[in-house]
């Protein structure tokens, strides 16, 4: 089809966001917007103690204090058989209010329902618990030893949840064995959060006919619905979630928290509605934390730099619940997909994992289920492989990649990795960036003792969750669908079981309609969020939105068009068979002359029909063959200070393949902002406790999110090569950036730190890190 | 308390608890909810508001009764007549937001910026705009959209 023929808004176009006007002029609607007639409002009681025996609580001061209603704890649930809520992928379950004792700091503990957000602020402060403080198990090396044993409520007496494990022990035992060249490297993905801007929250009310109404800030709306139907025992008919405009999710708002329990119990208890909105601290110490994998990396090659064989041995830290949302399948998510973009004839991976005192989650930050913790892992590890065998990492990269004809490639770990071409992605951001030059300026500053690094990160990701076969949610398939209803003006509306959270779904929706129906986006109005109007879905995370929902919405309106084709036929008196469609209108095969557009076959359906059945519409649920595999090649110039240890990111170039764009612009922006919480684990973040289970870093000003200030300039680039499985060959792209970036940001850091012999830090590369780990190398030449 | 705050221009007179923030006195008191809270230590910026035209306040640091008798603007003012403000088109235009949740306190900070500096470079744009968090845009079009409003501002001018 040729560039000219592309009408305002097809795939390809870089068309303004339809969804911008409302949020431009204050008229999003956000969760904490809502505000019912006679609306109580909630405030949690949380525990100062990390894991002790509750020993009493007293609510009596609280119902005291004026505008109190009421309160509720964990007796209250247990009685009312709501004292657990199973976690999303089924291993678990976690306390909804504290029976018997707490397990990590800042565990919801009692619930107060007040008129207004201070009478409820108030009363909770005055509930009055008493705790008896127990030994503390603060992280999954200590939790190992089993001495003190967290969890007596599961069958199992052992901190340990689970071993899991893919690919061939023994045999990549023997290759390791055998092979000349050897690296191995203790890697930390350290804990960080989500941190969305908007905290979670919810509106809680019941309907004089019982139906609970239930505005919640909620990635997977119909998964809610059908979670609330089982914890809650409300028959799922009687149950309406609607997910408003969302203020930032990344994995966030994925699970379902205590607190949206509290709400509804209380709205069904008082008889009024309910708001709970949690405070930045509340997000921080209690909702979704990401990451946190232990990750011993060893990998074999030849002399001349093949590699032989991989293994990756985890120890996670889950903290008090296994909370994480992974599919029931892969309790450590997509971690599998740890060979990255290279060639390994065998491959181990293997994950161990821990309840510790600490807040529950391992969510899916930004990330397809442990994907970013499994391509840090290999491109750290790759640099250090490279270092051992004096070859760049480029060279090394080069000479691993999985060649572009061996796609479909079936990888070790069991994916089979759809399309891409690795060399070209690295040779076009090597000559966008100048590498050559960049190695010369290096040369030279390095020559004045200054610390230049060029860190590279060639990542795969694995997204698009997923395939029926292998992937469910509390046993639900993991397909996504789409209905599409065309007016007989030619307008429409499409809805997804899908939920943008600034993902752009109105626009890039609105697009792929106009592709397949040569209607005008403008006019095609998308819906999300609300289980009474939209079509049964997962929803929107691990950058499944595209690839599955995506892929729904091009089949439903192939499924509109093949109806279009009977009223064409119609119109044009011919046979349906005659009838072509092209050029994004139907025309008689071989007359182009004569011709009918949607727009009038769309009004057609509605008043001329002839033998064909009304109406114009179809719905799709589509379960993907495959998983999408998204790669790219990040660049990273970092200069440091060698006084004061601050990395600066001269140069930053992103070159991604995602496959099909369907608007640019939203693409580009996606980079941008992954990039830049790529930057923000690899420089600043990190949820830390100190040895005692205390949270050290409960709000903005500890927990850091990148100013304008710290935030580099992004350049960024693309290779397209289609998805082969996907009806318009898109790949996704969101968490690219955040899976990718991290290691470009280590390993420019480490190749500017390797003259002084430093090989590896963990992440956040802070500034005291890096100038201690300058000083120790310094000390430690002098002495030797 | 009685206060009495005009807010885009119009005035809005309310009995308010004394602890009453201006953010929630603008949202629950007052219904215009594009004022955002997003933290707990005035740290993120999503509730910038204009104060007496050319100070950008966090409104979660300010009493509403601090602000009895003085003249507030909030995003529900920017807009005049049915057309977007230049920063407004900006951010359209430049792909300036996403999930819309920061927009108004960085549309906000960036209307008292320009006011003070009528052609900022980026450097004093990032400077300017340090007090906003945002976690979705990486900045870049963000500083993309206050230069083209800075611009648009400009040619307006006779």
């Amino acid at each position: 089809m040729s560039a000219e023929l592309k009408h305002e808004g097809s795939l390809g176009v870089a068309m303004k966001r339809k969804e911008d006007p409302r949020f431009l002029q204050g008229k999003g609607r956000y969760v904490d917007d809502i505000s019912l007639p006679n609306m109580l409002y909630m405030a949690l009681v949380r525990s100062p103690y990390p894991h002790a025996e509750i020993t009493s609580i007293d609510i009596s001061e609280a119902m005291k204090v004026p505008g109190v209603k009421a309160v509720i704890t964990g007796k209250d649930l247990d009685a009312a058989g709501l004292g657990w809520l199973p976690t999303f992928h089924g291993l678990d379950k976690q306390m909804v209010l504290a029976v018997g004792k707490v397990l990590f700091q800042y565990q919801e503990v009692a619930a107060v329902f007040g008129e207004n957000r201070g009478a409820a602020a108030d009363g909770a402060e005055a509930v009055q618990v008493e705790y008896k403080p127990l030994p503390v198990v603060a992280d999954p090396f200590m939790a190992k030893a089993d001495k003190v044993i967290l969890r007596p409520d599961r069958e199992r007496k052992t901190n340990h949840i689970y071993h899991w494990e893919v690919g061939d022990r023994d045999r990549t035992a023997r290759a390791l064995a055998s092979s000349p060249k050897r690296i191995k490297q203790r890697i930390w993905f350290q804990r960080c959060h989500p941190a969305p801007l908007e905290p979670c929250g919810c509106v809680a009310q019941f309907d004089t006919m019982g139906r609970l109404q239930f505005f919640v800030t909620s990635q997977a709306p119909h998964v809610y619905r059908t979670a609330l139907a089982i914890v809650t025992g409300i028959p799922e008919d009687k149950i309406h979630v609607i997910s408003p405009d969302i203020g930032g999710g990344f994995g966030n708002k994925v699970p379902v928290y205590p607190g949206y329990v509290c709400a509804i119990v209380g709205a069904l208890k008082l008889a009024r509605p309910v708001k709970w909105i949690e405070t930045r601290t509340e997000n921080l110490t209690s909702t979704g934390f990401a990451r946190d994998y232990h990750m011993d990396v060893e990998i074999g090659a030849t002399e001349e730099g093949r590699v032989t064989a991989l293994h990756v041995a985890t120890t996670a830290d889950h903290g008090a619940f296994d909370a994480a949302a992974d599919p029931t399948k892969y309790p450590a998510g997509m971690f599998g997909v740890v060979t990255g973009s290279y060639d390994f004839p065998v491959a181990h991976a293997e994950v161990d994992a821990y309840f510790t005192n600490k807040a529950p989650g391992g969510i899916a930050y930004r990330c397809s289920f442990r994907v970013t913790e499994a391509s840090f892992a290999i491109e750290r590890a790759m640099d250090i492989l490279a270092d051992e065998l004096h070859m760049s990492g480029a060279d090394l990269r080069r000479k691993n990649f999985i060649r572009k004809e061996q796609f479909p490639y079936p990888s070790p770990l069991g994916f089979t990795y759809d399309s891409g071409d690795y060399h070209k992605t690295l040779d076009t951001a090597l000559e966008k960036i100048g590498y050559n030059d960049l190695l010369k300026e290096q040369a030279a500053k390095r020559a004045r003792g200054e610390l230049m690094g060029i860190g590279i990160s060639t990542f795969t990701e694995v997204v698009g969750a997923g395939p029926s076969k292998h992937f469910d949610i509390l046993g639900i398939k993991m397909f996504d669908s789409a209905e599409i209803r065309i007016h007989p003006t030619g307008a429409g509306i499409v809805r997804t079981g899908t939920k943008s959270q600034g993902q752009g779904h109105e626009t890039t929706w609105a697009q792929i309609v106009a592709e397949e129906l040569g209607l005008d986006p403008q006019n095609i109005m998308v819906e999300e969020g609300d289980t009474d109007t939209a079509p049964y879905g997962l929803g929107t995370y691990a950058s499944r939105s595209t690839p599955v929902a995506g892929a729904a919405i091009a089949m439903a309106a192939r499924r509109v068009r093949e109806k279009a084709r009977k009223v064409a036929a119609h119109l044009l008196e011919v046979g349906e068979s005659d009838v072509e469609w092209k050029e994004y209108k139907f025309q008689v095969r071989g007359v182009p002359a004569k011709s009918v557009s949607m727009k009038e076959v769309a009004f057609a359906a509605y008043t001329n029909m002839a033998q064909n059945e009304p109406g114009l519409e179809a719905t799709y649920y589509y379960d993907p063959p495959n998983m999408t595999f998204p790669n790219g090649t990040y660049v990273a110039v970092v200069d440091i200070d060698r006084e004061t240890g601050e990395s600066k990111v001269r140069k930053f170039l992103a070159v991604d393949d995602c496959g099909t764009i369907i608007n640019p612009l939203i693409v580009e922006g996606q980079i941008h902002g992954g990039l830049t919480e790529g930057f923000a684990m690899a420089f600043m973040q990190e949820i830390q406790y100190d040895s005692e289970g205390n949270h050290l870093n409960t709000n903005f000003t500890d927990y850091l999110v990148p100013t304008s200030l710290e935030t580099p300039h992004w350049e960024t680039a693309k290779t397209v090569t289609p998805s082969p499985h996907h009806p318009i060959g898109a790949k996704g792209v969101g968490e690219s950036p955040n899976v990718g970036s991290p290691a470009a940001f280590v390993n420019a850091v480490m190749d500017a730190l390797s003259p002084l012999g430093v090989r590896h830090l963990d992440m956040p590369l802070t500034r005291d890190k890096v100038w201690r780990a300058i000083r120790d190398a310094e000390a430690g030449k002098k002495q030797s | 308390m009685r206060v009495n705050v005009k807010v885009n221009g119009v005035s809005y007179e309310r009995d308010v608890e004394p602890r009453t923030l201006l953010a929630y006195f603008l949202r629950e008191s007052c219904g215009l909810t594009g004022t955002h809270v997003g933290c707990d230590t005035s740290s993120c910026g999503c509730c910038v508001v204009v104060v007496d035209g050319d100070r950008a306040v966090k409104s979660c640091t300010l009493f509403a009764v601090q602000a009895d008798g003085h003249e507030v603007l909030t995003v529900e003012g920017l807009a005049e007549g049915g057309k977007l403000h230049p920063l407004q088109q900006g951010f359209w235009d430049q792909h300036g937001l996403q999930c819309g949740y920061c927009t108004p306190g960085m549309l906000l900070t960036s209307y008292a910026l320009l006011k003070h500096n009528p052609d900022p470079s980026e450097t004093e744009i990032r400077e300017g705009l340090a007090g906003n968090l945002c976690r979705c845009t990486g900045y870049q079009n963000i500083v993309k959209a206050v230069e083209q409003a800075a611009r648009s501002k400009r040619e307006e001018q006779p």
